[in-house]
C-alpha cells in the first residue's frame, strides 16, 4: 500500500481518480489550484486506487495525504 | 641474487597488486566495486599517470599504498590530481600516512592550479592511530581546511562509490559535484548501527545516506549514476566545461545544431499563463546536441540546473520548470539555484536563466522553513555573478520570481523576452481580488461578480502586457521565439569578453544560509 503525499499546499479543484481505478505513473490523480494556477499531479507508480481522502475545495498542506493506493 | 634495482622493483611490483588477493576478490565479488587501480586506468589517460607515495607504509606487506593512490594524471590530455581510496586495502581506511598522502596532493592541485579529483571509498578514520592522524595541524581536519580554501579556485569533482563515513563524509561535500553510484556509494555522519546504538534508529544503509537518497531527498548529491564506468564517464563530461582553474575561460568545442529544430518552439509554451507545460522542451531547442549535462536532477524538480553548450560555448541554465509544482520556487529550489549559479561565476561559465516563475511559494508551512531565508540565497547569488548573463522572460515572471530569475534589477547584460511574457508583481487572478476583494464580496450576483473580476483582469493584462513595458524600456529587447537560439549566440559572444570584475573592496558579504 503506498500513501500519496500532497507535495505543495493548495486547494484541491478537481480530483481525477476514484476508488477502484487502476493508475499508471504519470496519470493525473488531481488538480490542485494553488498560487493561482492549476497545477496537475500524477502517480509516480501502478497501483489501484484504495482510498480517496481529500474533497474538492479542501485546503491540503504539503506532505498531507490525499490519496492511498494498493 | 636480485640487484637493488630488482629488490625495488618487486617491492614496488607488489605495492602496485593493491590488497592482499583475500580483500581484492571481497571488493570485487562480495560489492561488486571496481578495484582502485582499475578505475584510474578508466579514468586517465594511457600512460600519463605520475605517482606520489606510492611506497607509502612500504615495509607493512598487506598497506600497500596506505589505502590512497595519489597521483597526477590526464583526463582526455587535460592535467589533473587524483586522491583514490584503496578498499582492498584495510577497507580504505585512513591512518596517518594516509592522511598526509591526501594532504599533499590537494597542495600540489592548488600549486599546479588543476583540477582535484576524489575517487571516494573508505570505512573512514583508523581509530587505533587517532592520535597521529585526528587532531594535529597537519591531520585529517587539514583535509577539509584545504578544501574549502580550494572551492572556487580550482575544481573539485568526487565520485562516491563506497562509503564515506562521519567525518570522512565531508570531503565529497565539500566538492562541486559529487557523481553518486548506485547502490555502492554512501555517506553520512553517524552509519545506522551507531544509530540504532545512540539514538535507537533502526535504518538501512541505503536509507541513511545511499546514493539514490542523496541525489532525490537531500539533495547533498549531484549526479546520480547507474554503475562506476557511468560514473567515470560523466565526472570526464563534467570536467569538459570547465577551465582548470578560476583565472582561466572554459574550454570551447565545436559548435552543433540545437538537439530539437527551434521552428515549432511556439507549440511547446501555451500561452495561459497557468497551463504546465516542459520546459526541457525549450531547452531542447536552444542547446547544442548532446551537450547537456544536468546538475541535481532528482531533487527540486521544479528548478532546472545544467550545463549545455550553445555554438560550441559552456554556459549554465537556470530554467523554472512549471511542469513541477508549477514551477514555484520552494526552498530546495532557491538552494539549488543559489548553488549552481555559485558554481558557474566561480568558473566563469555564462549564465542563461529562462524564466517561468509564479514567484516564491506562500503559506505557513515555507515561512516555517525559512523561505525568506532560502530566497535570500538565490538572490544573493544571482547578485554576486559578474560572469555573463541573459535572462529570458520565456512566460511569467511574478513577484520576486523576477528577481530571482536575474530580472532587469540584477544586472543581466540583457533581459530579453519572448511574446508570451508577462511581467507583473503578481498574476492576474491574484491582483483583482488583492486590489477589489472589498468590492468583489459586495457583489452579491454571481454572473455580475464574475463579468467585474473578468473586466478588471482584462485591464491589469493591458497594463502589464509586454509591449508595454518593451516601450518603456523595462526589458531590453522582445524576440521572435524562433530566432531565440540565434539571439543568444549573437549577444553571448559580445558579453564573453567582459571583466568578471570584483565589485566592492571588503572581505567577504554575509549571505544568508
Amino acid at each position: 500500500m503506498a500513501e500519496v503525499a500532497c507535495p505543495m499546499a493548495g486547494v484541491v479543484a478537481e480530483v481525477k481518480v476514484q476508488p477502484g481505478d487502476t493508475v499508471e505513473p504519470g496519470q493525473d490523480l488531481l488538480i490542485l489550484e494553488s498560487m493561482k494556477m492549476m497545477i496537475p499531479f500524477q502517480s509516480e507508480t501502478n497501483g489501484v486506487v484504495r482510498e480517496v481522502k481529500v474533497n474538492v475545495g479542501d485546503f491540503v498542506n504539503e506532505g498531507d495525504v490525499v490519496i492511498v493506493l494498493e | 641474487m636480485a640487484t637493488k634495482g630488482e629488490e625495488l622493483r618487486a617491492v614496488r611490483e607488489r605495492i602496485l597488486q593493491m590488497g592482499p588477493e583475500r580483500h581484492k576478490k571481497r571488493v570485487k565479488e562480495e560489492y561488486g566495486k571496481l578495484l582502485c587501480r582499475e578505475r584510474l586506468e578508466i579514468l586517465l589517460d594511457p600512460g600519463s599517470i605520475v605517482e606520489d607515495g606510492l611506497m607509502a607504509n612500504c615495509l607493512e606487506e598487506e598497506l600497500a599504498a596506505d589505502g590512497v593512490v595519489t597521483v597526477l594524471g590526464k583526463v582526455n590530455g587535460r592535467d589533473v590530481a587524483v586522491m583514490a581510496n584503496d578498499f582492498s586495502v584495510k577497507a580504505g581506511s585512513w591512518g596517518p600516512r594516509t592522511v598526509e598522502k591526501i594532504i599533499r596532493i590537494q597542495e600540489t592541485a592548488m600549486r599546479l592550479r588543476i583540477p582535484m579529483i576524489y575517487l571516494v571509498d573508505s570505512a573512514g578514520l583508523r581509530i587505533t592511530d587517532q592520535i597521529d592522524c585526528f587532531p594535529g595541524r597537519r591531520h585529517a581536519g587539514r583535509i577539509f581546511h584545504l578544501q574549502a580554501l580550494m572551492s572556487g579556485m580550482i575544481p573539485q569533482v568526487c565520485i562516491l562509490s563506497g562509503p564515506s563515513a562521519a567525518g570522512g563524509a565531508y570531503i565529497p561535500t565539500f566538492c562541486d559535484v559529487i557523481i553518486c553510484v548506485d547502490k555502492l556509494g554512501a555517506m553520512y555522519l553517524g552509519s545506522p548501527r551507531m544509530a540504532e546504538v545512540t539514538i535507537g534508529e533502526k535504518v538501512t544503509l541505503e536509507e541513511m545516506g545511499g546514493s539514490r537518497m542523496h541525489c532525490s531527498v537531500s539533495g547533498v548529491g549531484d549526479v546520480f549514476a547507474e554503475n562506476e564506468e557511468q560514473a567515470l564517464q560523466m565526472l570526464k563530461d563534467y570536467l569538459s566545461y570547465f577551465p582548470s582553474h578560476c583565472f582561466e575561460k572554459p574550454p570551447v568545442y565545436e559548435p552543433a545544431e540545437s538537439e530539437k529544430p527551434i521552428d515549432d518552439i511556439e507549440k511547446v509554451i501555451p500561452e495561459n499563463q497557468n497551463m504546465p507545460f516542459d520546459m526541457y522542451e525549450v531547452i531542447w531547442r536552444i542547446i547544442d546536441r548532446g551537450s547537456w549535462f544536468e546538475m541535481k536532477k532528482l531533487w527540486a524538480q521544479e528548478i532546472i540546473t545544467g550545463f549545455a553548450r550553445i555554438n560550441g560555448k559552456p554556459v549554465g541554465v537556470i530554467a523554472n520548470q512549471p511542469k513541477v509544482k508549477g514551477g514555484v520556487l520552494f526552498v530546495d529550489s532557491a538552494d539549488k539555484a543559489c548553488r549552481f549559479i555559485r558554481l558557474c561565476d566561480a568558473f566563469n561559465i555564462p549564465l542563461l536563466y529562462l524564466m517561468d516563475v509564479p514567484g516564491f511559494m506562500i503559506g505557513s508551512k515555507v515561512e516555517k522553513e525559512g523561505i525568506l531565508r532560502h530566497g535570500c540565497k538565490m538572490l544573493y547569488a544571482v547578485s554576486e555573478a559578474t560572469v555573463p548573463k541573459i535572462s529570458v522572460v520565456v512566460r511569467k515572471a511574478y513577484g520576486a520570481g523576477l528577481y530571482a530569475m536575474c530580472g532587469p534589477s540584477h544586472e543581466p547584460d540583457a533581459c530579453i523576452a519572448l511574446p508570451t511574457a508577462m511581467v507583473a508583481v503578481m498574476g492576474p487572478e491574484a491582483a483583482v481580488n488583492a486590489v477589489y476583494y472589498n468590492h468583489i464580496q459586495e457583489i452579491k450576483d454571481p454572473k455580475e461578480r464574475m463579468k467585474f473580476v473578468m473586466e478588471k483582469q482584462k485591464e491589469y493584462r493591458e497594463q502589464v502586457d509586454i509591449y508595454k513595458l518593451a516601450a518603456n524600456l523595462i526589458i531590453d529587447d522582445m524576440v521572435v521565439p524562433t530566432q531565440l537560439r540565434s539571439e543568444l549566440i549573437r549577444r553571448f559572444a559580445y558579453y564573453e569578453n567582459k571583466p568578471g570584475e570584483l565589485r566592492y573592496p571588503k572581505k567577504h558579504g554575509v549571505m544568508q544560509v
